[in-house]
């Protein structure tokens, strides 16, 4: 298929449109909170503290009469960047892990790789973050850590399945033949042909790493405050839950919506880049 | 009475057109031999029958089964008789058992589903089953499971599900595609006494001639969804009709015209080589096991010469080609190509490995999808010190590609835009294209439909002709080694157990092993007017 | 099959054995000298010393390892610095919270997602098959302490089924204690459920268009039969790799689950723990966890080896 034929078949796949248009909603936010915000979140105004949404306050104030939607669109940043970042980290390293375990299939490095593995599997991406913090003390950098740690065997996993089936096909043969070496083989046939999966991996990882971040940072253990995070809003409203349920109720949207325009854009990417999926689901 | 009678049947999926006027009949007793290409729909006239057809499809006409039109049946009645009226075994015999139950009670399941019988006595008709299809209770347990089973037994496993309840209909898609040719004569020979047993119709689906000549009782020949000749076997290979008929008859005993005569000077030399693999560790702390895929061959391969190479899975020839290759290094013995050796200091030779090319089995696996062909064929360009660069490389991929019979302008384009039987043109225009000496043909043309591997001999024959190219020819069918070399290796079990003339050994082999090879290959009847 | 569990038992110990290593060197030889970091700023240099003392700091670092293992084997974790209590008698109260409560949740969740997995899987593309995937596309997308906070406006705030928070002990009786941990198992459970219920059902439909499905319906089964039989046990391989792993993200979700609910189980231990800088307590609670996610992995390997006799090897 074409640039043309993925174009359409892109442009029709429901899942993939409106994943596309939520994600880009909450990045396109967290960008535009560069240059302008509807009102400056460093500025506290108690008065106007936990004011149901108004005109003024689209989405209502917070009980230091901070702006919510000013407050969502700045903690955007912060769980864009800790995800992204986290998935860089795990990409980064689980990719030339995999690629290397699997060229080495059966050897000692893809023994010692895939054990390393299973040992970061045991340790959920918040016990890493409660020992960081326990020995460091909790910052933004802690959940990029924690979080990118824990995507380095899921990269690494994906790879070496998806590069070990590709090793054994005969255009890889050829290739040796032709006298070309694993590192060689790796980078002209193996990553090319593992990058739709490793994309479509990455907006999950992605997406788990929005929610990993807020959990951290709700519980303390991510960015501190005064930097606004999805995650703190709902600490800090968790109190007045009772007479200020906007205050819980807007950060949290903020969450499921962009996780769930994430993930929706891996199916989409996934029935795109499989056309066996594709035609199957017809 | 015909047992089956198929009448102008079409079959349509999501509107697509599969099927055109399709009728046939089976009679209780007779083997009819259905024979096609891909895209033929053969193995869609067999679903239509059993009606388990993929979802979105839709059949107009009559299937007559035993007086009851099966189109018009409702899926409870169907799975009435599917299994007990009419059963079928598939191609692919080592996945068509569920993996994790025992294969007693894969078979008792068919007698169970269907009869009013207790455990005990569905498991004891199963094992009369299982013994029916020469998989005896005191070597093959009724607790086995299909992984401890090799493919031509798990076959029988799918007969004797299939045969269970004494069904009249069998129908056989591809029964023996994916086995060795001992056990594909093993299975087609118990094939035929199920049916004079039980007097059952067999409907024996195959792209095949030569295995359905061998059998078959009567003849339907299909293309592109319809029946194009079909009559009483083998009385219609002397009086073919239809032109496509003739022409699939005539590819199938095809024989390449070759005029090169090979000379006496060696080009490759094999001698003493052994080649080992650690398999795994016997218990926790036991020592890795070896198993010698590799024992102690020698031969040598003439300048010009097309040598055959021929012997069933596991025999060892996959691990020979790639030592052969350079790609891995052997435990002992020496591999010399025009008295250089293929592995120096445990290093594989540049200067050697630049001489020799291959072709694979697989005409879509063999190429990155993401390359355009320029970048394909040009791949083998990496063994050179100085490969061509701009107009030099333009004019080799053009002579390259051209030397096949593809054009320049084919270069920009993907493989997925070509067939089959183009992608293995340009296999071999990646072979040429550094000017080897030797070509290595490991099944190049055994994926291939008859019509297509006929155009793909032709085209290597008299590529050897011009260039003066020297083939290692690998396969498992027989009959195509005949075809097209001068002298032929069979090797068994790691050893070569004969070689010599190619003519000579098919008319009069030495060894048990080769004698038993030639008997269990199917043949198509002797005297043929194409 | 015994080789098979006796080499899964093997490589549980090595990883006990690296896990328990990297833990230590995490908590105890990065940063510096734990018994500083613990007194903070202005400790006094007797105070120090006796913490030192205390916490056998003035071993070698491969020494104070290996008590530290050898100590664990015996049940002897340390003991707390700001509470001045064996850890191993704290750890013990608190898991009568977390454990009880991670395993509701992990019944609840595959009670819900094996049925409507098998359900969406055997109507596909109808309507149900749409609409559970919708659910669940939802439940996989939502923050399970948001979703928490949620249910304890509507089911505690507002319709006071429930209470909002804190545990009413055990001594109140099996259901009472039930009944505290509901809204806790229930917002623990929902992610997870939606991540199975759709494993479930993508495992379901590969196995259902493999070829021994079709082979099982030219036997003359129904659809049903084919799904029951057969289908259903071969799906089960990935569903148990994945319930393996949810455990793991069951325990950390529990700790932050713990602390919408202010349950006094681990994960309010940790957080406490960590503003009292006690390491000690920290180092254990993570080390438990971390054997408790080992051992599930070995369990669940030992589950593949009875469903799959590929993995029993031959006899």
């Amino acid at each position: 298929m074409r640039a043309g034929g993925l174009m359409r078949a892109a442009l029709t796949n429901r899942s993939l449109v409106i994943g596309l248009a939520l994600s880009l909603v909450f990045v396109g936010a967290a960008l535009i909170s560069f240059a302008w915000v509807p009102q400056d979140v460093t500025v506290l105004d108690i008065a106007n503290k936990m004011k149901t949404p108004s005109a003024a306050h689209p989405l209502g104030t917070d009980h230091f009469g901070r702006d919510i939607l000013s407050m969502i669109m700045v903690g955007a940043r912060t769980s864009i960047a800790v995800a992204v970042v986290a998935v860089v980290i795990g990409m980064g390293l689980g990719v030339p892990l995999g690629l290397a375990a699997a060229a080495r299939r059966g050897s000692l490095l893809d023994e010692v790789i895939m054990r390393g593995n299973d040992l970061v599997f045991a340790f959920p991406s918040l016990l890493i973050a409660i020992m960081i913090t326990a020995v460091f003390g909790p910052s933004a950098l802690n959940a990029i850590i924690a979080i990118g740690i824990f995507n380095i065997p899921v990269f690494a996993r994906l790879t070496r399945g998806a590069a070990l089936s590709l090793w054994t096909r005969d255009y890889v043969l050829a290739a040796r033949v032709a006298g070309k070496g694993a590192v060689r083989i790796s980078l002209e046939h193996i990553l090319p042909n593992v990058t739709n999966l490793l994309i479509v991996q990455g907006t999950i990882q992605f997406s788990l790493g929005i929610l990993a971040e807020a959990a951290l940072s709700y519980v303390g253990l991510g960015a501190q405050p005064p930097i606004p995070s999805w995650g703190r809003m709902l600490a800090d409203s968790q109190t007045m839950i009772s007479f200020a349920p906007h205050m819980a109720i807007f950060p949290g949207m903020a969450i499921l919506l962009t996780v769930l325009g994430l993930n929706l854009m891996g199916d989409g990417l996934r029935d795109l880049f499989d056309p066996r999926i594709r035609r199957d689901r017809r | 009475m015909s047992l089956l009678r198929i009448e102008g049947l079409n079959l349509a999926i999501h509107d697509y057109p599969i099927l055109h006027d399709v009728s046939l009949t089976v009679a209780p007793g007779q083997i009819v031999g259905v024979i096609g290409e891909s895209g033929s729909g053969k193995s869609m006239t067999a679903m239509a029958v059993m009606q388990l057809l993929p979802e979105g499809a839709g059949a107009t006409g009559r299937v007559m089964l035993d007086g009851q039109d099966v189109l018009r049946l409702s899926e409870a009645d169907l799975c009435g008789m599917r299994g007990r009226v009419m059963g079928m075994v598939f191609q692919e015999p080592m996945t068509a058992l569920n993996p994790i139950q025992t294969i007693g009670d894969q078979v008792a399941e068919t007698i169970l589903v269907h009869e009013r019988v207790s455990r005990a006595e569905a498991r004891e008709r199963a094992r009369d089953a299982l013994t029916r299809v020469e998989l005896p209770e005191d070597r093959f347990p009724l607790t086995r499971y299909p992984h401890e089973l090799s493919g031509g037994q798990r076959q029988r496993v799918v007969i004797a599900m299939a045969i269970a309840l004494r069904p009249k209909l069998l129908i056989a898609d591809e029964p023996t595609t994916a086995l060795d040719v001992t056990t594909q004569a093993q299975i087609l020979k118990l094939l035929k006494r199920l049916v004079q047993e039980d007097g059952m119709g067999l409907l024996m689906i195959s792209h095949d001639l030569a295995v359905v000549a061998d059998m078959a009782d009567h003849l339907v020949i299909m293309r592109h969804g319809r029946v194009v000749e079909s009559g009483p076997s083998p009385d219609l290979f002397h009086r073919m009709q239809h032109p496509y008929s003739k022409a699939l008859l005539a590819a199938s005993t095809h024989q390449p015209d070759r005029a090169a005569e090979p000379r006496d000077t060696p080009l490759l030399e094999v001698r003493g080589v052994i080649r080992d693999y650690a398999t795994a560790r016997k218990g926790i702390w036991g020592k890795p096991g070896s198993f010698r895929a590799v024992d102690d061959v020698s031969f040598s391969i003439r300048r010009g010469e097309s040598l055959g190479l021929v012997g069933e899975s596991g025999c060892g020839k996959s691990t020979l080609t790639r030592a052969i290759l350079g790609l891995e290094e052997v435990q002992a013995g020496s591999i010399l190509l025009d008295g250089q050796p293929v592995f120096t200091g445990h290093k594989p030779n540049r200067a050697v490995r630049r001489r020799m090319q291959v072709v694979f089995q697989d005409p879509y696996g063999s190429f990155n999808p993401r390359h355009r062909v320029e970048r394909l064929v040009t791949e083998p360009f990496h063994l050179l010190d100085r490969p061509p660069q701009g107009a030099a490389r333009d004019a080799a991929i053009a002579e390259a590609l051209d030397s096949v019979g593809l054009t320049a302008d084919d270069r920009h384009k993907y493989i997925h835009e070509f067939s089959g039987g183009q992608r293995q043109r340009i296999a071999i225009a990646r072979a040429l294209i550094i000017k080897p000496d030797l070509i290595i043909l490991d099944e190049a043309v055994s994926a291939l439909d008859v019509s297509i591997r006929a155009q793909i001999l032709d085209l290597l024959a008299d590529l050897g002709d011009r260039l003066g190219l020297t083939y290692l020819f690998i396969s498992h069918d027989l009959s195509v080694v005949r075809q097209v070399t001068d002298r032929v290796l069979v090797m068994q079990a790691g050893k070569i157990v004969e070689q010599g003339e190619t003519a000579a050994i098919f008319d009069a082999p030495a060894h048990p092993y080769t004698k038993q090879l030639l008997s269990a290959t199917p043949r198509l009847p002797d005297r043929i007017d194409a | 099959m015994l080789r098979y569990v006796l080499k899964r038992l093997v490589s549980l110990v090595i990883s006990l054995a690296v896990a328990s290593l990297v833990i230590f060197v995490a908590i105890e030889v990065v940063p510096g000298d734990p018994a500083a970091y613990m007194l903070g700023m202005n400790a006094q240099a007797d105070t120090l010393a006796a913490l030192r003392e205390q916490l056998g700091l003035n071993g070698s670092i491969p020494e104070r390892y290996l008590s530290w293992v050898a100590g664990m084997l015996q049940g002897d974790f340390g003991t707390s610095y700001t509470y001045r209590t064996p850890v191993a008698e704290m750890i013990g109260e608190r898991l009568w919270i977390s454990l009880p409560l991670a395993l509701y949740a992990l019944t609840l969740s595959t009670l819900i997602a094996f049925p409507a997995g098998v359900w969406a899987a055997s109507r596909r593309g109808s309507a149900v098959d749409m609409g559970v995937m919708g659910v669940t596309q939802l439940g996989v997308a939502i923050p399970n302490f948001w979703f928490a906070m949620l249910m304890v406006l509507i089911f505690a705030i507002n319709l006071r089924w429930f209470s909002a928070g804190g545990f009413a002990g055990w001594e109140q009786g099996f259901f009472a204690g039930m009944k505290s941990l509901t809204l806790p198992a229930v917002a623990l459970a929902l992610p997870q459920a939606s991540i199975l219920t759709r494993v479930m059902r993508s495992s379901l439909l590969d196995t259902l268009s493999e070829d021994f499905i079709r082979t099982a319906r030219a036997k003359g089964l129904t659809r049903r039969q084919v799904l029951w039989r057969h289908a259903l046990r071969n799906a089960m391989i990935p569903v148990l790799t994945i319930i393996g792993m949810q455990f793991s993200f069951l325990m950390a979700g529990a700790i932050i689950i713990e602390n919408v609910f202010f349950l006094p189980g681990l994960g309010r231990l940790v957080f406490q723990s960590i503003s009292a800088r006690d390491l000690i307590v920290v180092e254990s609670v993570v080390m438990l966890l971390v054997f408790a996610v080992i051992l599930v992995n070995f369990a669940v390997d030992v589950a593949y080896a009875a469903v799959d006799p590929r993995l029993r090897g031959r006899r």
